[in-house]
């Protein structure tokens, strides 16, 4: 199996720049320090240098699966559901609340 | 074996026992189990009440359901009430479920009794049990090893004994790996076979909820009653899972060539190797197939899936529910939260998803990884026009130490390499565990069969079974 006796080296750790890293993570909203960057920057060549062999099938004609169904969008009457959750216990989720609104720092 | 979902609850029903005290040693049984750090919580007060309704419906001589007070635990991915749902993360460490999967009150409505949530990796990602925000589940047989993952503690809790049934997730091998490593049975169905209302999504192309159970007798009775179409999972099928059909006597038996490499353990290849002997002098169908895309399974699977992760982590976000770390300003309130609140391995996913999603990096691997997957696919419907089933082992080892994996995430996706095909194609596949040596850990041996097959699959899963294989 192809998938067996691969050695990941340190090398592989150019493949992905921690400005790269950064940039991701900022894409994602996850905050990371320097220490999270770098053991990151070091996973991620690991993993992309592992998932790279896929370049080696030809898929030339090939049509993408994005679901094993096929299916198309699956629409349904706009019709309010009887199956509703109570406001007040939405509200009890949220971790903080004001005049029944959820509370966030100002966005501008 | 005295504890089948069966006997449970005709002695429930007959009188011999009753739901209040099968619940109260099932918790009894959970509380002293507590140092596998399988359960992560109970949830007593509902679990009585319902308890004592189902016990006076039977002394009022009312029907009560086919599993009237028998009582489980489900992973922690699944809304209930009453209880924590965390996904085994810290930034759902306090969230309480305003709603029950759909599966839950499928069984609640069947009399079942939800007595506790199983940990698992955050946000099941993982092959392990290792990546819990909650620590580390160990193995039921050994507590130097890992369960296996994402759904160790049901697994675990399952071959502890401590309920007869556990719910699970399998986005790419988490119900089969962890019931291949505890030597007990678990289900993946087909895709869409099982609605995923109320359950934390991970993958949503792959994504499929089922039963681990200690017979297969079990997961088919589980799989009977939480199938089904739900409007609330537009990714269901229409009901097809049929309880009534007749087992074949003799089958054909397809044998994955791609995974008896020297990836897979050498005690797990003979295991399973020899087993299969025993169903060719039984007289079945046995030949080697060959899926000459399946060793790519994992790239494609470790693209598709990390990208599908990226978009449903994005909602955690700690505006409307979860642990919020800072109200410092909107961006800070995100990032605080989302770092403080995900293990290591969720940020990685999140990570390679964003990076294999985004514009110049789309189309060499997302892309790609997508059309691989159709090839794939392709594979597995030629295979299946010869062979009713396709076999393989389970996992290419039994449970790994704790600790033994975790520094190199590529080496823990490996765990993988023989579940993820059936979980990209949608197929329903099956790990049921092989008989061993006393003192040598389980081995399981998966079966997988065409979509939709899932009773034919139980089925043959029976006469694997009843063939004296089944570890019982």
């Amino acid at each position: 199996m192809k998938t067996s006796l691969r050695r990941y080296t340190i090398e592989y750790m150019t493949a992905i720049s921690k400005d790269e890293v950064a940039r991701l993570a900022t894409l994602s909203n996850v905050g990371l320090d320097d220490a999270e960057i770098a053991s990151l920057q070091k996973d991620l060549a690991t993993i992309l240098h592992y998932v790279d062999q896929l370049k080696e099938l030809d898929t030339t004609g090939v049509e993408p699966t994005y679901d094993v169904h096929y299916q198309s969008n699956v629409t349904r009457q706009d019709v309010v559901s009887d199956k509703n959750l109570d406001k007040d216990v939405l509200l009890g989720l949220a971790p903080e609340v004001n005049n029944e609104q959820i509370k966030v720092p100002k966005v501008l | 074996m005295e504890n089948t979902i069966k006997e449970i609850r005709d002695r429930i029903v007959g009188g011999q026992s009753s739901a209040v005290h099968e619940l109260k040693a099932a918790l009894e049984r959970a509380k002293k189990a507590d140092s596998y750090n399988a359960v992560l919580s109970l949830i007593e007060k509902r679990s009585l009440e319902r308890a004592v309704g189902i016990d006076k419906k039977i002394a009022q001589g009312q029907s009560v359901g086919r599993l009237a007070g028998v009582p489980f635990l489900t992973k922690d991915n699944f809304l209930t009430f009453d209880s924590t749902t965390t996904a085994a993360s810290k930034i759902l460490g306090n969230f309480k479920a305003p709603l029950q999967a759909t599966a839950i009150e499928k069984l609640e409505a069947e009399g079942a009794i939800c007595i506790g949530k199983t940990n698992l990796d955050a946000f099941a990602h993982g092959g392990s049990t290792e990546n819990s925000a909650y620590g580390v589940t160990k193995n039921a047989y050994d507590t130097t090893r890992v369960a296996g993952g994402s759904s160790g503690g049901s697994a675990v809790a399952v071959a502890l004994d401590i309920v007869p049934f556990a719910l699970g997730s399998d986005t790419g091998g988490s119900i089969r790996q962890p019931a291949s490593f505890n030597g007990v049975v678990g289900l993946k169905p087909t895709f869409g076979a099982v609605s995923r209302f109320g359950v934390v999504a991970m993958a949503s192309s792959t994504d499929c909820i089922g039963p681990i159970t200690k017979t297969v007798e079990d997961a088919q009775l589980i799989m009977d009653i939480i199938s089904g179409k739900d409007d609330r999972d537009s990714t269901t099928l229409p009901d097809f899972f049929d309880n009534d059909k007749t087992p074949k006597k003799k089958y054909k038996l397809g044998v994955v060539k791609e995974c008896f490499s020297d990836a897979v353990d050498q005690k797990v290849q003979k295991r399973v190797l020899d087993y299969i002997d025993t169903l060719k002098q039984n007289g079945h169908t046995v030949e080697e197939v060959s899926l000459p895309t399946l060793p790519y399974s994992l790239p494609i699977y470790y693209i598709v899936v990390p990208a599908e992760v990226s978009s449903n982590l994005a909602r955690y976000d700690s505006v409307r529910y979860g642990v919020r770390q800072s109200n410092q300003s909107l961006g800070k309130l995100y990032e605080t939260s989302r770092d403080k609140g995900f293990e290591a391995e969720n940020k990685r996913r999140i990570l390679i998803g964003t990076y294999v999603l985004s514009s110049g990096y789309y189309d060499a691997y997302y892309l790609q990884a997508q059309k691989a997957r159709t090839l794939l696919i392709r594979e597995f419907e030629a295979a299946f026009s010869d062979y009713d089933m396709l076999l393989s082992p389970t996992a290419p080892t039994t449970a790994f130490k704790i600790g033994e994996n975790i520094k190199d995430p590529v080496k823990m996706y490996m765990s993988d390499i023989m579940t993820v095909a059936a979980s990209l194609a949608g197929i329903p596949a099956i790990s049921i565990p092989l008989k061993v040596e006393q003192k040598e850990l389980p081995i399981g041996l998966q079966v997988m069969a065409p979509r939709m097959k899932d009773m034919e699959l139980l089925e043959f899963s029976r006469l694997v079974e009843s063939q004296g294989e089944h570890n019982g």
